[in-house]
């Protein structure tokens, strides 16, 4: 149990900067994601923190000893890696007990730890098994066991499933917040699965070359994204771009898309007014566009048209992919909306929760909270 | 195979080609043993069909063992092959591991270095390499061969093992750090473990190399009871006009058998040593 | 604590240095690299040294410049060694190749017994090649030979061949058990070369309408060029710097004709104790194996 700071921490290959300024606390029983494409500096900086890699610049700590002199089996972390790196000569209970045999703990205490954890993760009757000869899934948990019976200060994961199929990624997301909770112990965890950020974390950390975009809640990162990247990397589907231009028309804000025009809210105004003259891009998630026959009533005034293209059925909701004018937008849809291919509907925009970048530079956000 | 063979199909493209190649490449092998276990006397009489054994006799291999220092040869050859082996694969697992994993300064041009230690053969070096044996005087010892043999070894142990260590995942030897190894711990407890088959490999490699080592041996052991079996053989045992044909071929069956048999045993490994530089890389 | 930290200071700067990778690695290649060093490196550039002096054994000499090469442009036993070593290294190359391509498509058939036969025709490649030899000495001997048994029973020849005692029938015979010993290498070399090619090629191509010569022309041979060519230049290095074959069945003899640059070295630098001279014969092997290495170099990195 331990609390992680990053101060100032760059990662340079040869040239290239796999981190760059990086500053970021983890506090103590957090469950804190790194989360961004492949490539942009996450699991890098997740091996810093293991020991694995040497930071070019900075100073890490763990709890209050800076480590970075620290070879990783002297900061008390635990490590669980995409492939699961099970050691393959040993059977389960060896690997769970090697880290605790390394440490010279006694045997009791050894095999104690090694049941306990077994129990937590149902694998108990594996314990005699070699690597080789368990499912995807329960390398996975043998390779989450061996990290538990260390009991360390932090735990690393480092993309732990992502080489599992769609149905135990669900499950075993369900089951690490589970253990989250019951080890009340502090994580860091990796991945490139926004969904895994925003049902797992306690906090997500959203890095894109080698940069952190922001830091923030879920909900805060989902309602509030402070630039193009994470509005687009966050949430599923995708959220909504439209080039347009923000203009004031009888002091109100207005945005203009060519083949519409809306309001923007009063509310929201305030923070978008210095983009006003301006080109910007406005973002609208695909849930908050209504059919506007069963659009709540308040919504019901912005309204655009637009003509289907693709329908997608999904059972619990319709997803739409239409043309406005000549943008492409995708909007989720109640399941007794009626259309067919090609033909025209009015959609409803909830304002509410539009939002507005900048388009030069794109990444530089305007304040909407 | 594609398409179906007929058996004369088979007969011509197969076994025809196959029995001459396993003719032509045992042949001299049938040929020393024959010879080995054949009365000297027998040799020379004419009016018998050479290619086959008219009486059976060991006098040539107690002779060998009676009348010559192969015994001493055997310990010899033995003792230097084995500790000649043991401390190249050492020194190859270490550099191995190191050209594998590891980034440091130079590990590129100290890779390429040690492939091309591998190309340089003893008849470049052996006459200053003499002299150097004899200012560390090391003539007529053990560690004349048992040091100088490793330059021969160590770069294609080490580039076999680079190779294997190179298909172990770099995340079961993180993970062991992780959980409290060294690095050093970490290759011991998990790596060496897991290059088993490609230390058994470079292993055999090495060992057939130093049994077989010739022109070294031949120059830095001089003294009869120094010699290996090779240098023995060929030395001592061919002596101007009187030539103990039966003795020879006995020591040549005699040097070869431990090989042979080796071999037999982990031909899997030895393929797979051989054509790892080649065809793996 | 302090004090504490002070006397374990000595301890943790070693172990920092072990945890440290750019230390370590080269804490690692120490032990190797010494060896190579000693043994390897530093007897290469004696050499060169020693073959600038007109030293004997047991007698460092003067420096004479590049007299010991000169001196031996104009002797013609080196031409001869010259020419032999070419031929020895350059001629049974293809034979090899052939052959050894031949043994690796019968091997490479499914049959039974296949891996004792496979460990089999490995032989004449793993034993000793001194004792294998010898092996052959016996069958080249003027008196004891079988070949020349077997061919004066057919009637075929009045008088034993003396193999090894005609220059030209000396160079072919140690050339044929040359070849005869490489035949393994290539052979394996080029097995695993062919298993590496899917057999749905061959599946595909027969599809397509390819015969079985169409098959090794435009799916066999282009797969195994690259294994043979490292092959053979392999194989050219070794056999250019042989020594031991040459110098059990004809050392070097019947008068010179059979030398190579190893063997010749050898009667020069160790026999004649003349070092110096032997030393310069040695290192003329250098540019050509220099070429050989850095043309296998080139193709080994070529990606």
């Amino acid at each position: 149990m331990a609390k992680v700071v990053l101060e100032n921490i760059s990662k340079m290959f040869g040239k290239v900067a796999a981190v760059k300024n990086c500053d970021l606390t983890v506090e103590d029983k957090e469950f804190v994601i790194l989360v961004g494409p492949s490539g942009c500096g996450k699991s890098t900086a997740l091996r810093m923190v293991a020991g694995l890699e040497e930071p070019t610049t900075g100073t890490i700590y763990i709890g209050d000893r800076a480590v970075n002199d620290l070879p990783p089996k002297d900061r008390d972390i635990a490590m669980v890696f995409q492939e699961y790196a099970l050691y393959p000569h040993m059977s389960v209970y060896k690997n769970m007990a090697f880290a605790l045999k390394l440490r010279k703990f006694p045997k009791e205490e050894i095999d104690q730890r090694v049941r306990e954890a077994s129990d937590i993760l149902g694998i108990q009757d594996l314990l005699d098994r070699k690597p080789k000869q368990l499912s995807g899934g329960q390398r996975q948990r043998v390779a989450v066991g061996r990290a538990i019976v260390r009991k360390p200060a932090v735990f690393l994961f480092d993309e732990p499933l992502s080489n599992l199929d769609a149905k135990l990624r669900v499950q075993m997301r369900a089951e690490l917040s589970k253990l989250h909770d019951r080890l009340q112990t502090t994580i860091i965890y990796v991945t490139h699965d926004q969904v895994e950020a925003m049902t797992m974390g306690t906090k997500i950390v959203v890095m894109k070359d080698a940069l952190i975009q922001q830091i923030g809640t879920p909900l805060g990162v989902y309602n509030f994204p402070v630039n193009l990247f994470v509005a687009g990397f966050i949430g599923s589907p995708v959220m909504n771009f439209i080039p347009c231009r923000v203009l004031s028309k009888d002091g109100r804000l207005m945005i203009d898309a060519e083949a519409f025009q809306l309001p923007i809210p009063e509310k929201k105004a305030p923070y978008y007014q210095a983009l006003a003259g301006s080109e910007a891009f406005f973002g609208i998630r695909p849930n908050d566009i209504y059919d506007r026959l069963f659009a709540p009533e308040h919504l019901k005034e912005n309204a655009i048209r637009a003509v289907v293209d693709v329908i997608e059925p999904l059972g619990s909701e319709i997803h739409l992919n239409v043309t406005a004018g000549k943008h492409n937008l995708v909007a989720m849809v109640d399941t007794q909306t009626n259309v067919r291919m090609h033909q025209e509907i009015e959609l409803a925009i909830d304002l509410n929760k539009m939002h507005l970048f900048e388009k030069n530079p794109p990444n530089l956000r305007i304040a909407a909270e | 195979m594609v398409g179906s063979e007929t058996l004369g199909k088979r007969v011509l493209g197969i076994y025809l080609p196959l029995a001459f190649f396993i003719f032509f490449l045992l042949f001299p092998f049938y040929w020393m043993s024959l010879v080995s276990f054949k009365p000297t006397n027998d040799l020379f009489e004419l009016k018998y069909n050479p290619f086959w054994l008219q009486t059976f006799t060991l006098e040539n291999y107690l002779y060998l063992f009676q009348n010559t220092d192969f015994s001493e040869w055997l310990k010899n050859t033995l003792i230097i092959s084995v500790v000649s082996t043991v401390l190249s694969l050492g020194c190859s697992i270490l550099i191995g591991y190191a050209l594998a994993r590891l980034r440091f300064p130079g590990s590129n041009f100290l890779g390429v270095g040690i492939f091309l230690a591998y190309l340089v053969p003893p008849t470049l070096l052996f006459i200053p390499l003499s002299q150097v044996i004899a200012k560390l005087n090391l003539y007529n010892t053990y560690w004349a061969l048992i040091l100088t043999y490793p330059t021969q070894l160590i770069p294609f142990a080490s580039w076999l093992l680079m190779g294997y260590f190179r298909t172990i995942p770099k995340e079961i030897e993180e993970c062991a750090m992780a959980d409290g190894c060294t690095r050093m711990q970490a290759l011991v407890k998990i790596i060496l473990p897991l290059s088993l088959p490609g230390m058994i490999s470079a292993g055999i490699f090495c060992f057939t190399l130093c049994w077989n080592e010739f022109l070294y041996a031949l120059i830095f052991m001089s003294s009869g009871p120094m010699k290996t079996i090779p240098v023995g053989t060929v030395s001592d045992l061919i002596k101007a006009d009187t030539l103990f044909w039966g003795a020879l071929m006995a020591s040549a069956v005699l040097g070869s058998f431990p090989i042979a048999f080796l071999y037999s045993f982990f031909v899997k490994y030895y393929v797979e040593g051989l054509t790892a530089g080649a065809v793996k890389r | 604590m302090g004090s504490e930290t002070v006397k374990s200071r000595g301890g943790r700067s070693l172990r920092r240095l072990l945890d440290r990778e750019s230390s370590l690695g080269i804490i690692l290649m120490l032990p190797g690299a010494l060896l190579l060093i000693i043994f390897m490196a530093y007897p290469f550039f004696l050499g060169i040294w020693l073959s600038l002096t007109d030293s004997v054994i047991g007698e460092m000499g003067d420096f004479i410049g590049f007299r010991n090469y000169t001196d031996l442009l104009g002797d013609s036993i080196f031409h001869q060694t010259a020419r032999n070593t070419l031929i020895y290294a350059l001629v049974t190359v293809p034979f090899k190749a052939m052959l050894g391509l031949g043994l690796a498509m019968v091997l490479s058939n499914r049959m039974r017994f296949s891996n004792p036969i496979r460990a089999a025709v490995m032989m004449p490649w793993i034993v000793p090649t001194a004792l294998s030899t010898l092996g052959w000495f016996m069958i080249l001997d003027p008196v004891f030979s079988p070949i020349s048994w077997l061919l004066r029973s057919l009637g075929v020849i009045k008088q034993n061949i003396n193999f090894l005692g005609d220059p030209i029938l000396a160079i072919s015979s140690v050339c044929l058990v040359n070849i005869w010993r490489g035949i393994p290498f290539f052979g394996i070399t080029i097995l695993a070369g062919l298993q590496a090619v899917p057999q749905e090629l061959h599946e595909a191509a027969a599809i397509d309408g390819a015969n079985a010569w169409h098959r090794f022309i435009h799916i066999t041979i282009p797969t195994i060029r690259g294994v043979v060519l490292i092959a053979a230049l392999l194989s050219i290095i070794w056999t250019f710097a042989d020594f031991q074959l040459i110098y059990i069945l004809t050392k070097g003899g019947p008068a010179n004709t059979t030398h190579i640059f190893g063997t010749y070295a050898y009667q020069i630098g160790l026999s004649a104790t003349d070092i110096g001279q032997g030393a310069a014969i040695a290192l003329y092997m250098f540019p050509i194996l220099a070429v050989f290495a850095i043309l296998l170099l080139m193709y080994l990195r070529r990606d």
